[in-house]
């Protein structure tokens, strides 16, 4: 009988060796002549364990990790092949109490199934919302989606819906949609776990949202640094159009969506909705003044859709469920779930999907452990490097994007990145500055020369001179231009990180002034 | 540039000048053709797709990911984003200029290794995290583990 073996895919998981190890597993199980298929599945997000691996059993799906290629042999001999006990041996993956009291609705397949099978993604529930969305037609799916009350899972949050409905209202021969998979914020990898996990699911939102809106052509912008999501999106693209997900007759309708990746090339600003449409035309990431909306005069001129991948790939659950299963999920006006990205230095990093409203409290200790140094968690940074720095005395405010708002902070992708007691904040408000410098697409005065402004003020304040105090008023002043004068969030954001920085953790700022102004 | 690189520019030119937005797509090709966008294929693009030089050179340059100079035999990127900072990246970014005697953005006296910093590789649950030649992906990666990079590296072509 043969036994089916999965090891991840994901890159996260290669760069803990999950290719050497299914090699090694491949090369032991033929000289054993052990009968073996091996799936490479995506990650469930549980990293400390990576490269989990997972043996099929009577019992279900038994999980090792983290596994080396020098554990595989061991692992033979103590008959993993039939969910024996081993060192490595963390039982059925699914009961792992970390994966267990999630709620995975976008990631629900993830890990579960071979990405790039659609035999697989139909058994697990693939392709009903597409279904369902070429039978209500686009009216009835645009206000499906409204109704379900998604928001923009790239950081925005605003209301996908209505979006739609403006995109679709407006009468164009062409329209557009584009999913934003430039996923350039620290401590955020949902975006790529799910290309590389379960690509299907985003195809698959992204057709529908052709169908709603009338549009016929869709792009996929990554970034160059997910090489493996590119691959994995490109691969999937051709299962999904043998399967009737992308071509000229969707399902065998006449409904037609066709679907390119293109590659972005290292511009942080390019995540930017209309810089990314910019760069898609051939040019300068360089951001739009708004209006006109995307929605109304986008790539090229035409009406488009630009959604994060969380955002599109939250679709087919939508559809295929309806708008009230996903809206009984979260808090407030914050719907559904969110797929929360634990990283930096933390015990056990990773993805945890959970309704809005958890603490970051819940999330940081009852998921995350505690801190990997085993120090006191100090501050931790949510929302990309945009984000503001969070002080432990705040560590049970609720995740919603209404209460970090209501704080000067904000959740918008997801990213949670922890520092532990040894961090210097000071130093970490001028690498906010310094980003902000070096990523400016350019076009407006605050971002690009109040960055390197900030920067030289930083530079004076960590070095001890002895007019901190001029110049931390300055800073403010200049947070506050930054603030209100940017033309994008790049500019307009970078303060959060700074001025948090600067009122929780004000002790950092103050060297000992030791040279002259 | 001698024929071979000509030829590759045109054929990237040729196979993607009929898309909508075919700069970016026909500079990637050449980039990976040839490891960087030689300052011959400027005038060649804008030409073909009625652009200026300046547009194109625009372009160019406007974009980390692509190099106007052949880097090393191999690119090392080592991630600077706050996650991999919150787990020694720093450290390890300082280990490796003295280790290899270059700046950010050099390339080592034997032309073996272009050292290069990145931000975010989407790797930030396995900070810190390198990228090795723009596809071979490093996680928890501390001195040992970039000196065996290193030496990788050096013994290959």
């Amino acid at each position: 009988m043969t036994t089916t073996i999965y090891i991840p895919r994901d890159a996260s998981a290669i760069s803990r060796g999950a290719d050497q190890v299914a090699h090694a597993i491949a090369d032991e199980a033929a000289r054993r002549n052990a009968d073996v298929k091996i799936v490479r599945n995506g990650s469930y997000g549980m990293f400390w364990l990576e490269p989990l691996v997972e043996v099929v059993c009577a019992a279900g799906r038994i999980a090792y990790g983290p596994v080396t290629p020098k554990d595989v042999k061991g692992l033979f001999d103590a008959g993993f092949l039939t969910g024996a006990t081993h060192r490595l041996h963390q039982g059925i993956a699914a009961r792992i109490p970390y994966l267990e009291k999630q709620e995975r609705l976008t990631f629900e397949r993830v890990g579960v199934i071979d990405p790039l099978s659609i035999d697989d993604y139909r058994a697990h529930g693939g392709g009903r919302g597409l279904a369902r969305a070429l039978e209500i037609g686009p009216a009835a799916t645009t206000e499906e989606v409204v109704k379900s009350g998604l928001r923009g899972r790239g950081g925005a949050a605003f209301p996908t819906g209505i979006k739609w409905r403006t995109a679709a209202a407006t009468v164009a021969p062409q329209k557009f949609i584009v999913c934003n998979a430039d996923e350039g914020d620290s401590g955020t990898f949902s975006d790529r776990m799910l290309m590389e996990g379960d690509p299907l699911t985003l195809i698959e939102g992204m057709a529908i949202a052709g169908v709603a809106v009338g549009a016929t052509q869709g792009y996929i912008y990554v970034r160059s640094e997910y090489p493996h999501a590119e691959a994995t999106l490109n691969a999937a693209i051709e299962v999904a159009r043998a399967a009737g997900y992308v071509g000229t007759h969707l399902l065998g309708t006449n409904a037609v969506f066709e679907l390119e990746v293109r590659r972005g090339a290292g511009a942080y600003i390019c995540g930017e909705e209309t810089s990314l449409l910019e760069s898609l035309e051939g040019k300068r990431g360089v951001v739009r003044a708004k209006p006109p909306l995307p929605a109304i005069a986008g790539l090229f001129g035409k009406p488009t859709i630009i959604n994060n991948v969380i955002s599109l790939a939250s679709v087919p659950i939508i559809l295929d469920r309806g708008a009230q299963y996903y809206s009984d999920y979260g808090m407030g006006q914050s719907k559904g779930t969110l797929a929360f990205q634990l990283a930096g230095n933390v015990k056990h990093p990773g993805l945890v999907e959970k309704a809005f409203g958890l603490t970051l409290r819940e999330i940081l200790y009852d998921f995350g452990g505690g801190s990997a140094s085993g120090r006191p968690i100090r501050a931790v940074q949510v929302g990309g490097p945009l984000g503001a720095y969070i002080p432990a005395s705040q560590f049970d405010l609720p995740l919603d994007y209404e209460a970090f708002i209501a704080k000067g902070a904000m959740v918008g992708h997801g990213g949670i990145v922890v520092f532990d007691d040894t961090v210097d904040m000071a130093q970490m408000a001028r690498y906010a500055l310094e980003f902000c410098a070096v990523e400016s697409c350019g076009k407006c005065t605050p971002c690009r020369i109040g960055s390197v402004r900030g920067v030289e003020i930083m530079d004076g304040i960590l070095a001890g001179k002895s007019d901190r105090d001029e110049r931390v008023t300055l800073l403010r002043s200049l947070c506050d231009t930054m603030l209100n004068g940017s033309l994008c969030a790049l500019g307009g954001m970078t303060p959060y990180p700074v001025l948090s920085a600067l009122e929780h953790f004000p002790q950092d700022f103050e060297k000992p002034q030791t040279q002259a102004a | 540039m001698d024929e071979a690189a000509a030829a590759t520019i045109d054929s990237a030119i040729a196979a993607s000048k009929h898309r909508p937005g075919p700069l970016l797509p026909i500079l990637h090709s050449i980039q990976d053709a040839l490891g960087y966008i030689p300052a011959e294929a400027v005038p060649v693009i804008g030409q073909a797709l009625n652009l200026t030089r300046a547009q194109v050179h625009g372009v160019v340059s406007f974009y980390p990911h692509f190099r106007r100079s052949p880097p090393g035999r191999h690119v090392v990127q080592i991630c600077q984003a706050e996650s991999c900072q919150a787990m020694g990246s720093t450290a390890l970014t300082a280990h490796a200029r003295k280790a290899l005697g270059v700046d950010l953005h050099g390339t080592t006296a034997d032309g073996a290794i272009t050292l290069e910093p990145v931000y975010c590789l989407g790797n930030c649950a396995c900070s810190p995290a390198v990228m090795v030649d723009g596809n071979d992906l490093r996680g928890h990666v501390d001195n040992a583990a970039f000196d065996a990079i290193v030496d990788a590296c050096r013994s290959t072509r």
